[in-house]
C-alpha cells in the first residue's frame, strides 16, 4: 500500500470517526447552552440509539426506516424523562450537585442496558452494501458516507431549527440569557426539557449510525463521551460550528496518530489535545472571547 | 450525633466479627470468578460450569459418600476484591482448595495468599507468570501463551511464511501474548514486521491494519480475548486485506465467529479441542469428556460452550480428583496435583510435575478454522 | 478542645485498638484495611469536593501513581518502603500541581473534565509504558510495609499501620479546617467572588487543597499496593475514580466522617449482598441519584438529623443541642449558579 493511498485510508477513517465525535459534541452544546450543565450521560446516548435500534429492526424486524424512527423517539423520551426526574425537581441547584447527576444518569443508563442486552457486543446490517469502495488505493466503506451524510443532515436541520423556528429562537435566547428569556414569556423549564430531548435524539442518531460499523455493547459510552467533550472544548463550549470543526479534526488526528506515532497512545491524543486547550486557549480554537467569559458550568 | 456515628461504626465493627458457624459435612471448594463486571464473558461459563458439575456430581451421590460444596465468589474482575474472596473462602468457608480467578491480574494478587496461607490454588487465567516461577501451592488450567504462538509459528512455518505482522490488545492477555510472540519468532525463522495494538475499547482498528499493510507481512497475527478482536477481523476485510490471518487462543467463543460473521471464515487459531468436538476424531483420548461437557453444558444453559468455561471444568475436576484420592487435606492435595499424570480434561490432557504446574504442552492445541460461523478442525 | 468534641475520634482510636486486639479472622481484617485505605484517600477528595467545592474524575490516577510509583521503586530499584512511599507521595504532589493549575485557573468545573482527561492518560500510559510498568500484566512481587526491623507481615499489623495512619490524617485534616486557611477554605465554598473580595487567594487555595488530597489518594496507594503486593492499571480506572466520588458523596461531602462512612459503606455492602450479580452498575448510580437529590448532606448528615431529633425529642429544653460542634456542620451550599 503506498504512502498516498494509506493517507487517503487514514484521512476516511479519521473523518468517519471525528463525525461522530461532532455528533456527540452538538448534543453536548445543546445542553450546556441552555441549561450550563455538562452531561456524562451523552455518550449513554449513542449507546442506547445503537442497543435500541439492533433490538427494533434485527430482533424485532422492523423495517430500517420505521425502527430508525421509533429508535430516536424512544431515546429522545428517555433523555426527557431523565431530564424530569432527576434534574427538574431541583430547585436552583448547585453546578457540582448536577454534575453528579448526570453522572449517576450515566452509570443508571449503562447499568439498564447491560441488564436488558447483557454484556453481548451487537452487529446491525450496513444501510446499503457492505463492498468497500476503492478511492485512490484506499477501500472505504459505503456506510461511512452514510454517516458523513447524516453528519451533515443533523448540522442542517439544526441550523434551521435555530435560525428559523420560534421554538429554536427561544432556545437560543435562553442560552444568552435566562432570566431575560423568562421576562419575555418564554418558558425556560420547558426548553431545558426540550433541549435534554434534542441531544438524545442526535445521540441516538449517532449510535445508529455508528453500530453497523464498529458494533455496540454497554459500555462504549463513556469514551465516546470523553472524546465528543474533548471536540466541545477544543471548538468552544457552545460553539456549534466550533463542535463539528473540532470532532472532525480530532478524529483525524487520531486517525493519523495511531497510524504513524503510536496505535497504544492513539486514545490519548484526543485527552492531550483537550488538555492542551484547557491549559492555551480555555475559549475553544475558534472562539475571540477571553476564559472568563465563559459559563460557570 | 457525633456518637450515633460512631456507635454505628463500632456495631459495624462487632457484627462483622462476629463468627460464622458452619456444619463441616460436604467437601467445600471455593471458585473466585469474575462473574460480572468488564470480564463478566469469562467468568459467567466458568460459574455456569461449576455450578452444572456441583449438581451432577451431588446427584450422584457426592464423593466418597461426602456431598460437595462449590462456593462461588464474585470477584468483578478486580485484584482487591479477589484478595478479599480468596480471605472469606480459606478463612471463614475453610475450603479445601481454591479454583480460579478467572483473570491473570487477580490471579497474580492471589498467587502469594496461596502461598502463605498454604492453600492449593487452581487459576483459570492464561498468564504465565501464574505458575512461573513454580510456586508449590499455584496450578493452572489455561494452556500456556508460548504453546499458543509456537503452534501459530509451526502452522506459518509449514505455510512458507517468513515475515509476520502482530496486532495485539492492551490488556494482561493480549501483552503477555505479544511478548511470547516477539519472543519465540527467531526460533522459527520468522521475522515480526509490525507491532501494532489496540485498547480494548477501541472502535475503530484500520489505522493499525493499514500500517500493517503498508508492510511486507505475509500473515497477520491478532492477539487477544476481548470481543474488540472481531472489530479487527471486519475491518480486515474491509480494507480488502487477504493475507492468512491468526488469532489465538483468546478466540475460544463462537459468539467472536458470530459476531465478526463472513469475515471470520478462513481464521486460523489455536484452541482446545472443545470448540471442534464434531470435528475430533472419535478415538481421540478427550473425545468421550468434552462431547459429554458440551452436551450437558449447551442442554443446561441453552448458549454455547466456549473454552473459558472448560477451563472451570478442568479445575474443579482436577480438585474433586484430588479430593476424592486424599480427602481434604490442602498438603495432600497440593502433593497429589503435583504429581498427577494422564487426566483427561476439556483443555488437553494434563501432566502435571514439581517443575510444570500447567501439565498442558503444544498437544493439546489443535489448529481450528471458522466456515459459515462454526469452529471445525484445519486440514 | 473540648471532651465532648473528640469523643469520636477517642471512640474510633478506641475501637482500632480493641480491633487489633480481638479481631484474629483475616476476612475481617482484610476488609477492614480496604475500607482504611479508601477511606483515606476519600478524607482528601473529600477536602476537595465538600470544602473547596470541585470535583475530581481523575483521583483514581493519583491512587494508581502513588501505588506504581512505590512498587517501581521497592521492585526494580530496591528502595526501602518508606523512602519509597514518601517519594511516591512527592512525585504525585507535583504532577497534581502541574494538572491543577491550567484547570484551577478558570472559572466553574473544569478541572471535571481536566481530570477525567488526565485520569484516562495516565491509564493509557500504564498501559502502554511496558518496560517501566510492566503493563497490562502489572508488577507483582511487591514486597510488605517495613519500618526498620518492624515488618507489618500480618493483616492485623497491616490493619494497625493503615487505620494509625488514618487516625493521624485525620486529626491532621481537621486541623487545616479549623485553621484560618481552613476558614478561608470553606468561604471560598459560599462564594468564590466574596471570599476574593476578602482578599483571600482563591485560585491558590484551591490549587493547594486539590494537591492536598492528590497526597492523600497517593499515599492510599501506597498502603493498597504494599498490602496487595500486586497491581495492575485497573488499579485507578475511571470506575474507581467514580467509586471514590460516590463514596465522598454518600458518607457526606463536608463532613469529616462522610468519607469514612461512604468507604465503609460502599466496601462492606457488596459483601454483605455477596451476590451483587448484575446490579452493581444500578446500585452505585442509584446510591448516587438518590443521594444527591434527596439527602445531599450524605449519611453523616442523615444520621445527624435523625440523632438531632431524637436528642430534640429527650431534651426539648435546650434548643442549641441540636447541632454540634463548628466542624460536622454542613458546610453552606453554593445556590447560585
Amino acid at each position: 500500500m503506498s504512502i498516498e493511498s494509506q493517507i487517503v485510508q487514514f484521512l476516511f477513517t479519521g473523518i468517519a470517526l471525528g463525525s461522530i465525535y461532532a455528533m456527540v459534541a452538538l448534543g453536548f452544546n445543546i445542553i450546556y447552552n441552555a441549561t450550563g450543565i455538562l452531561n456524562f450521560a451523552q455518550g449513554e446516548f449513542v449507546m442506547l440509539g445503537g442497543l435500541v435500534m439492533v433490538w427494533l429492526s434485527v430482533t424485532l424486524g422492523l423495517p430500517m426506516p420505521l425502527a430508525f424512527a421509533v429508535t430516536v423517539a424512544a431515546v429522545m423520551a428517555v433523555g426527557a424523562l431523565f431530564e424530569r426526574l432527576a434534574i427538574y425537581p431541583l430547585k436552583k441547584p448547585p453546578v457540582l450537585i448536577l454534575i453528579i447527576i448526570t453522572l449517576a444518569g450515566s452509570i443508571i443508563f449503562k447499568g439498564s442496558a447491560m441488564l436488558l442486552w447483557g454484556k453481548k457486543t451487537y452487529s446491525l446490517p450496513h444501510f446499503s452494501s457492505e463492498q468497500p469502495i476503492a478511492v485512490l488505493g484506499a477501500t472505504i466503506l459505503p456506510q461511512t458516507f452514510w454517516i458523513i451524510g447524516f453528519l451533515a443532515a443533523v448540522v442542517a436541520a439544526l441550523a434551521l431549527f435555530f435560525n428559523c423556528t420560534m421554538l429554536g429562537k427561544a432556545m437560543r435566547a435562553c442560552s444568552f440569557n435566562p432570566t431575560a428569556a423568562s421576562l419575555v414569556g418564554i418558558n425556560v423549564k420547558r426548553i431545558v426539557l426540550l433541549s435534554f430531548a434534542v441531544s438524545a435524539a442526535i445521540g441516538a442518531i449517532a449510535g445508529i449510525v455508528f453500530t453497523p460499523v464498529v458494533l455496540m455493547e454497554y459500555d462504549r459510552g463513556t469514551m465516546l463521551a470523553l472524546k465528543g467533550f474533548c471536540a466541545a472544548v477544543l471548538g468552544g463550549l457552545g460553539n456549534g460550528a466550533g463542535a463539528v470543526v473540532a470532532g472532525l479534526l480530532i478524529g483525524i488526528l487520531e486517525s493519523f496518530g495511531a497510524g504513524f506515532i503510536s496505535s497504544a497512545y492513539k486514545d490519548a491524543i484526543a485527552l492531550l489535545v483537550l488538555l492542551l486547550v484547557l491549559v492555551v486557549r480555555p475559549g475553544g480554537l475558534l472562539s475571540r472571547g477571553e476564559a472568563s467569559r465563559l459559563k460557570d458550568f | 450525633m457525633k456518637k450515633l456515628c460512631t456507635v454505628i461504626m463500632g456495631c459495624m465493627l462487632l457484627s462483622l466479627a462476629a463468627p460464622a458457624a458452619f456444619a463441616a459435612e460436604p467437601y467445600r471448594i471455593g471458585a473466585i470468578f469474575a462473574v460480572t463486571g468488564p470480564a463478566a464473558w469469562l467468568g459467567e461459563p466458568q460459574k455456569n460450569t461449576v455450578k452444572m458439575l456441583e449438581e451432577q456430581i451431588n446427584a450422584k451421590g457426592g464423593i466418597n459418600g461426602r456431598k460437595i460444596e462449590v462456593i462461588v465468589e464474585d470477584s468483578v474482575g478486580d485484584e482487591a476484591k479477589a484478595v478479599l474472596a480468596f480471605k472469606k473462602l480459606v478463612e471463614r468457608d475453610k475450603v479445601a482448595v481454591v479454583i480460579g480467578p478467572s483473570r491473570s491480574g487477580p490471579a497474580m494478587a492471589v498467587k502469594p495468599l496461596a502461598e502463605r496461607s498454604r492453600v492449593p490454588l487452581i487459576a483459570c487465567a492464561a498468564a504465565e507468570a501464574i505458575i512461573k516461577p513454580v510456586s508449590p501451592w499455584v496450578f493452572k488450567t489455561a494452556q500456556n501463551d508460548a504453546d499458543a504462538a509456537r503452534s501459530i509459528f509451526d502452522k506459518a512455518r509449514s505455510m512458507g511464511i517468513k515475515r509476520m505482522a502482530v496486532i495485539s490488545s492492551t490488556d494482561a492477555f493480549g501483552d503477555a501474548g505479544r511478548k511470547q510472540l516477539k519472543a519465540i519468532a527467531p526460533d522459527y525463522g520468522i521475522g515480526i514486521v509490525a507491532d501494532e495494538t489496540y485498547v480494548p475499547s477501541d472502535t475503530d482498528m484500520t489505522a493499525q491494519l493499514t500500517k500493517i499493510k503498508g508492510t511486507d507481512a505475509q500473515a497477520i497475527i491478532n492477539w487477544s480475548i476481548v470481543p474488540a478482536q472481531t472489530t479487527v477481523l471486519k475491518n480486515r476485510t474491509q480494507l480488502g486485506i487477504t493475507l492468512p490471518f491468526f488469532q489465538s487462543h483468546g478466540f475460544g467463543n463462537i459468539n467472536y465467529a458470530r459476531s465478526a460473521g463472513a469475515a471470520a471464515d478462513g481464521v486460523l487459531f489455536p484452541q482446545g479441542r472443545i470448540l471442534a468436538v464434531d470435528t475430533v476424531a472419535a478415538d481421540h483420548p478427550q473425545k468421550a469428556v468434552i462431547a459429554q461437557y458440551k452436551k450437558d453444558y449447551e442442554a443446561a444453559y441453552k448458549t454455547d460452550v466456549s473454552a473459558f468455561g472448560g477451563y472451570a471444568w478442568d479445575a474443579l475436576m482436577l480438585a474433586v480428583d484430588a479430593l476424592k484420592s486424599v480427602g481434604d487435606d490442602r498438603a495432600k492435595i497440593r502433593d497429589y496435583l503435583e504429581a498427577r499424570k494422564n487426566f483427561v480434561g476439556v483443555s488437553g490432557v494434563f501432566n502435571f510435575s514439581a517443575d510444570n504446574h500447567v501439565g498442558l504442552g503444544q498437544e493439546s492445541f489443535e489448529m481450528l478454522t471458522v466456515r459459515d460461523s462454526n469452529f471445525i478442525v484445519a486440514k | 478542645m473540648h471532651v465532648r468534641k473528640n469523643i469520636p475520634l477517642i471512640l474510633l482510636v478506641a475501637s482500632v485498638a480493641a480491633a487489633a486486639l480481638l479481631i484474629t479472622d483475616p476476612y475481617i481484617l482484610t476488609m477492614l484495611i480496604f475500607i482504611g485505605i479508601y477511606a483515606i484517600a476519600t478524607m482528601g477528595l473529600n477536602l476537595l469536593l465538600g470544602f473547596a467545592g470541585q470535583i475530581s474524575l481523575g483521583h483514581g490516577a493519583f491512587f494508581a501513581l502513588g501505588a506504581y510509583v512505590s512498587a517501581i521503586l521497592t521492585t526494580r530499584f530496591g528502595a526501602p518502603c518508606t523512602a519509597a512511599a514518601a517519594l511516591a507521595v512527592a512525585l504525585v504532589c507535583a504532577i497534581a500541581w502541574a494538572v491543577g493549575l491550567p484547570c484551577l485557573r478558570l472559572k466553574g468545573h473544569y478541572l471535571a473534565m481536566g481530570t477525567l482527561a488526565f485520569g484516562e492518560i495516565i491509564h493509557i500510559t500504564l498501559n502502554a509504558e511496558v518496560e517501566l510498568t510492566g503493563g497490562p500484566s502489572g508488577i507483582a512481587g511487591i514486597p510488605v510495609l517495613s519500618l526498620g526491623p518492624f515488618s507489618a507481615d500480618s493483616d492485623a499489623r497491616y490493619f494497625l499501620i493503615v487505620w494509625c495512619v488514618f487516625i493521624a490524617l485525620f486529626v491532621l485534616t481537621r486541623n487545616i479546617i479549623n485553621s484560618r486557611p481552613g476558614r478561608a477554605l470553606q468561604a471560598l465554598h459560599g462564594s468564590e467572588q466574596a471570599a476574593g473580595a476578602m482578599g483571600i487567594d482563591v485560585a491558590g487555595m484551591k490549587l493547594t487543597v486539590f494537591v492536598l488530597s492528590a497526597a492523600y489518594a497517593a499515599l492510599a496507594g501506597v498502603l493498597y499496593v504494599h498490602f496487595v503486593a500486586f497491581v495492575s492499571p485497573q488499579a485507578g480506572d475511571i470506575m474507581f475514580s467514580i467509586k471514590m466520588v460516590t463514596m465522598v458523596v454518600a458518607g457526606g461531602m463536608g463532613h469529616l466522617w462522610g468519607g469514612l462512612l461512604g468507604a465503609a459503606l460502599l466496601t462492606v455492602l457488596p459483601e454483605m449482598l455477596s451476590y451483587f450479580e448484575d446490579y452493581d452498575m444500578l446500585i452505585y448510580g442509584g446510591i448516587l441519584l438518590a443521594m444527591v437529590m434527596f439527602m445531599p448532606g450524605g449519611l453523616t448528615q442523615g444520621l445527624a438529623r435523625l440523632s438531632g431529633a431524637l436528642r430534640a425529642r429527650r431534651t426539648a429544653v435546650r434548643p442549641g443541642a441540636v447541632t454540634g460542634g463548628r466542624t460536622e456542620d454542613p458546610v453552606p451550599r453554593r445556590t447560585a449558579q
